[in-house]
């Protein structure tokens, strides 16, 4: 869009940032690179609303479960089977919205 | 009861067996599987709902209300913890369960103001009611964090005796027979029985798709809403949005999301706006953008910038909708186990209308009369909570979606979002527009002029404008 900005937009990790998240010690989906390596599309990298999904050198990818809204766009978008295995974090971790 | 003892409790009066599952099968996920077990006829619970939302909520305290002994599964730390919406609760629904709930609702303004905005990047066209009324009793629409709101919601049925337990994930159904009688949980021996489990554990929901109530995953009726929330002071909220006291402004927005199906909105809370965009997966998919990215050009654009200037984001955040309406609605009920709120696709995102708080209120409610019902006469099989279904087509939650069956397509249609916020735009544009010493020209010349600016047919707007007045009844 066009338009003089009239603020900076932060960089997107200081807005991450703002959210609280219970980072647990299981990580709660896990990403086989090996099945990402032959995916032409790799839509979780642009889809992923934490931005999650990083694109390594060799084709593969890199996920860090960290930072996750547990939303499920992720699985939803994914057309490989097998390349992202998705569960909810154990009871009391993970994000906490408090203005959702 | 305490929460202690609730979990405490769990586990006896039958023997778990684990079949063969997946690994991921003793989490929730999509690779979740029933567990089958081994059941007498004695139950931890009369009802068990999954998901202390505001369908659970509702639920849990129209089943404990009836009588019933209730334990309401919340796998955040606290009620709303792990839930996102837009903005605006219309609490009318709550008459029935909460006389004169508007003094209650942890409410941070009531709606008063309600805009719709066609916007393209250089260009807003806004339709603005302002209605008095709705900022005093028995008022419309608020808005609201969804941490105020489920708490309180939840604490309601707390109130009528259910129990509460959070930090706690339901990770697989447990049946008997083919039925649903109870949940598995991730507390160690945390195997909860009852006769009805009422899954409200939104929209990914795995517990309805584990009963096999849902078609299959399709994320062409699911959407992604992105928010943040940017703190402001309230006079200086009051001042941009013309408010006063603790009226507030519902603004929705057609034409800011680069062409992706969707839309934008932005909601007054006390002292911060909310702001976001909602956008179709499929749409997201294909665009190659990012969310956020979307939410910065919301922000940026000439007719929202000077409203958020200066204020800060105190927290981000995502979420999923399902939009799909009445023509994808899943199998609501099994035998022993219902479905309401996200978890059912019940959020009504038809157009000017954009509501899932109230039809997840009443279709808990309804969930919870139904299974409570059910359970006195001793018959839980899909045929005897069939009562529920009947309740839902009578009440307004699936006369809407039915009436409104047709208008989540249209708003969703590539014309309706690529090319009509531009033709209304440039139309209105163009009527006030004054170039002398030429006369004005005709609205009609004009109309056709912006329409074909658009590349869009007049036939085609003409068969769009009587498909929206058929759709909206």
């Amino acid at each position: 869009m066009t338009g003089t900005p009239q603020y900076s937009e932060r960089a997107f990790a200081d807005v991450m940032s703002t959210v609280d998240f219970r980072v647990g010690q299981r990580p709660h989906i896990t990403v086989d690179t090996e099945v990402c390596r032959s995916c032409t599309t790799k839509v979780c990298v642009h889809a992923c609303p934490a931005d999650l999904f990083v694109p390594t050198a060799d084709g593969g990818i890199l996920f860090n479960y960290e930072q996750c809204f547990e939303c499920g766009t992720c699985y939803q978008v994914c057309d490989a089977d097998g390349a992202i295995t998705w569960t909810y974090p154990d009871g009391g971790n993970g994000v906490v919205f408090h203005t959702g | 009861m305490t929460r202690d003892a609730a979990t405490g409790d769990a586990g006896r009066g039958h023997t778990g067996r684990n079949d063969a599952v997946p690994r991921e099968a003793g989490r929730a996920g999509p690779g979740s599987r029933s567990v089958t077990v081994d059941v007498g006829t004695d139950r931890d619970f009369d009802v068990i709902v999954v998901g202390a939302g505001p369908a659970g909520s509702a639920a849990a305290l129209a089943a404990a209300r009836a009588g019933r002994s209730v334990a309401l599964l919340e796998r955040g730390p606290f009620p709303g913890s792990k839930n996102v919406y837009g903005g605006v609760v219309h609490g009318r629904v709550l008459d029935e369960l909460v006389p004169s709930w508007w003094e209650r609702l942890p409410v941070q303004r009531w709606v008063t103001r309600r805009s719709t905005m066609l916007m393209t990047p250089t260009q807003a066209l806004t339709v603005d009611l302002r209605a008095e009324d709705w900022g005093r009793p028995p008022y419309n629409g608020a808005t609201a964090h969804r941490a105020d709101l489920d708490g309180w919601l939840a604490g309601l049925a707390e109130e009528a005796g259910a129990v509460l337990v959070t930090s706690t994930v339901a990770t697989n159904l447990l049946r008997a027979n083919g039925s649903v009688v109870g949940v598995r949980t991730d507390r160690p021996d945390g195997d909860l029985t009852a006769h009805v489990v009422i899954a409200c554990d939104g929209v990914n929901s795995f517990l309805a798709k584990e009963a096999g109530l849902h078609q299959g995953d399709d994320p062409a009726h699911l959407t992604l809403g992105v928010k943040q929330t940017l703190a402001l002071p309230k006079d200086v909220i009051d001042e941009r949005f013309a408010l006063r006291g603790r009226d507030g402004l519902d603004l929705e927005i057609i034409g800011c999301t680069g062409g992706i199906p969707g839309g934008g909105f932005l909601y007054t809370n006390l002292e911060s706006v909310s702001i976001g965009v909602v956008l179709t997966l499929p749409g997201l998919a294909r665009a190659g953008v990012r969310p956020e990215d979307l939410v910065a050009d919301l922000k940026r654009h000439p007719a929202i910038a000077p409203l958020v200037a200066g204020g800060e984001v105190i927290e981000h955040s995502a979420h999923l909708i399902p939009e799909g309406g009445h023509r994808h609605l899943p199998e609501l009920v099994g035998d022993g186990i219902l479905v309401a709120g996200d978890a059912a696709g019940m959020c009504l995102a038809a157009g000017i209308w954009l509501e899932g708080i109230n039809f997840a209120i009443g279709a808990g409610m309804y969930a919870g009369r139904a299974a409570a019902a059910a359970i006195d006469a001793g018959d839980v099989s899909r045929r005897g909570l069939a009562g529920y279904r009947t309740a839902l087509e009578r009440s307004f939650v699936l006369a809407d979606h039915r009436k409104l069956r047709d208008v989540p397509g249209l708003v969703l249609s590539d014309r309706m979002q690529r090319a009509y916020p531009g033709l209304v735009c440039d139309f209105a544009q163009s009527v006030f527009q004054v170039d002398n010493p030429r006369p004005k020209p005709g609205m009609r010349r004009l109309l056709r002029r912006s329409a074909r600016a658009n590349g869009v047919r007049m036939r085609d707007l003409a068969r769009d404008a009587w498909t929206g007045l058929r759709g909206f009844g």
